[in-house]
């Protein structure tokens, strides 16, 4: 086999949160496709072992044969165990295992599918976090390069945000090694701009100034969200949807590319709407 | 919003609290994990000093190490609670190196002003983040 030494041009990125149900799997599953559609040959892992979910989002759940678990253990090779998206060419699902819990991985067994996934040439791994910062969060967080932090405009899910940044800035390979740390991007997620401006819901800046970390998207609640989960279609893959865009929004920026913020007002309402809605 | 919240006047939102108690817990969380090993124990020593006279609880000590330059500077802030004419705040600060109080400093007695050099590395703190200050 060919192996060409481009292992250091692949980039490893964690979806994490600390909390749970603030949609690091739906962000995870819209963030590695949009990736994909750029041209880069991407592929995102879902890290929750023993709680699978990322097969059902992405709407690959009755094509899991191998997991991850699998892998790490040298039962199945990467090309049995990857799934190949259907919809998006360059996009590959390495799905958790159901059946075995997080004890099943190491930071041994990882490192040696990370490796694998950058001799296979991947441009990109996107990591999903398992909720909570046990073992399969730190797992999930231990090799990333880049972090997306995604935050819920709520008191718990922010300071959870808070203690997962501390956690990659003293857990990860990175810091570990001493290299330079983990870039971090805030991506916050069922944003309802009409709540922030009634007082009810924090503000974007708000969460940015108590974070203190480059903002990378706002991404406003739909009720797209839930179809295109329902549908097991990433929501990004939805053009209509104002979630879709936000999300598109965030890859050209983690792109390096300039895009204002939309979806942080709400359109008016008419006199009707605002008496009886 | 119905037609009653339409008629009501606009209640101050909950949103401002929310981030008023994000700020003191976020910089407690920082307080705890930043510092070195002894900080949690030598917070509690203060703690208990100054309930000898007044009546205060934990979260009305905030104990926080911060590097400037080449400086690492304890900053203490205790919330004193209001009562009549007293002031609400004392804003201290003192010297992680001061030998009189922390359990470990006895190595060190060069310091007694307020910022002295200290030349302890903390562990890798590659954070740059800033830390959210919360002043009573």
């Amino acid at each position: 086999m060919l192996n060409i030494g481009s292992d250091s041009l692949t980039k490893t990125i964690v979806v994490t949160s600390g909390k749970g149900g603030v949609g690091k799997t739906t962000t995870s599953a819209s963030v590695a496709t949009g990736l994909a559609l750029k041209g880069f040959k991407t592929v995102v892992i879902d890290f929750d072992v023993g709680l699978r979910n990322l097969d059902l989002i992405m709407g690959c759940e009755r094509r899991v044969v191998y997991d991850l678990v699998n892998l790490v253990n040298q039962e199945s090779s990467l090309h049995q165990t990857l799934i190949k998206d259907k919809r998006v060419e360059n996009l590959y699902i390495l799905p958790a295992s159901q059946t075995r819990d997080k004890d099943a991985l190491t930071i041994e067994g990882i490192a040696r599918v990370m490796h694998k996934l950058k001799k296979s040439q991947f441009d990109y791994i996107v990591c999903d976090s398992p909720a909570g910062i046990e073992k399969g969060a730190k797992m999930a967080l231990y090799f990333a390069d880049e972090a997306i932090i995604t935050t819920n405009p709520e008191v718990s899910s922010v300071r959870d945000s808070d203690r997962i940044l501390g956690i990659l800035q003293s857990e990860s390979k990175r810091a570990k090694m001493n290299e330079e740390p983990v870039k971090e991007h805030l991506l916050i997620t069922r944003y309802n701009p009409g709540r922030v401006r009634e007082g009810q819901m924090l503000s974007v800046d708000d969460i940015v100034d108590l974070l203190a970390i480059p903002l990378l998207g706002i991404i406003p609640e739909s009720s797209s969200v839930l179809d295109s989960s329902n549908a097991g279609k990433p929501v990004i893959l939805v053009p209509e949807s104002e979630a879709g865009q936000a999300y598109s929004d965030a890859i050209d920026r983690l792109m390096g590319e300039d895009r204002p913020h939309r979806f942080m007002e709400t359109r008016k309402k008419g006199l009707l709407a605002r008496l009886f809605g | 919003m119905g037609i009653f919240s339409f008629f009501r006047s606009k209640p101050k939102g909950s949103a401002a609290t929310a981030k008023e108690r994000l700020q003191v817990l976020i910089a407690h969380q920082h307080a705890d994990s930043d510092g070195p090993d002894y900080l949690p124990l030598l917070k509690q020593d203060i703690l208990n000093v100054i309930k000898k006279y007044v009546d205060i609880g934990e979260e009305q000590v905030l104990v926080q190490l911060d590097s400037q330059d080449d400086c690492d500077v304890l900053e203490l802030n205790i919330t004193l609670p209001e009562d009549g004419e007293r002031s609400s705040a004392v804003d201290a600060k003192a010297l992680r190196d001061n030998d009189d109080d922390g359990p470990q400093s006895s190595k060190n007695r060069q310091s007694r002003a307020e910022r002295t050099r200290s030349r302890q590395t903390r562990k890798s703190q590659a954070s740059a983040r800033s830390q959210a200050k919360q002043k009573a």
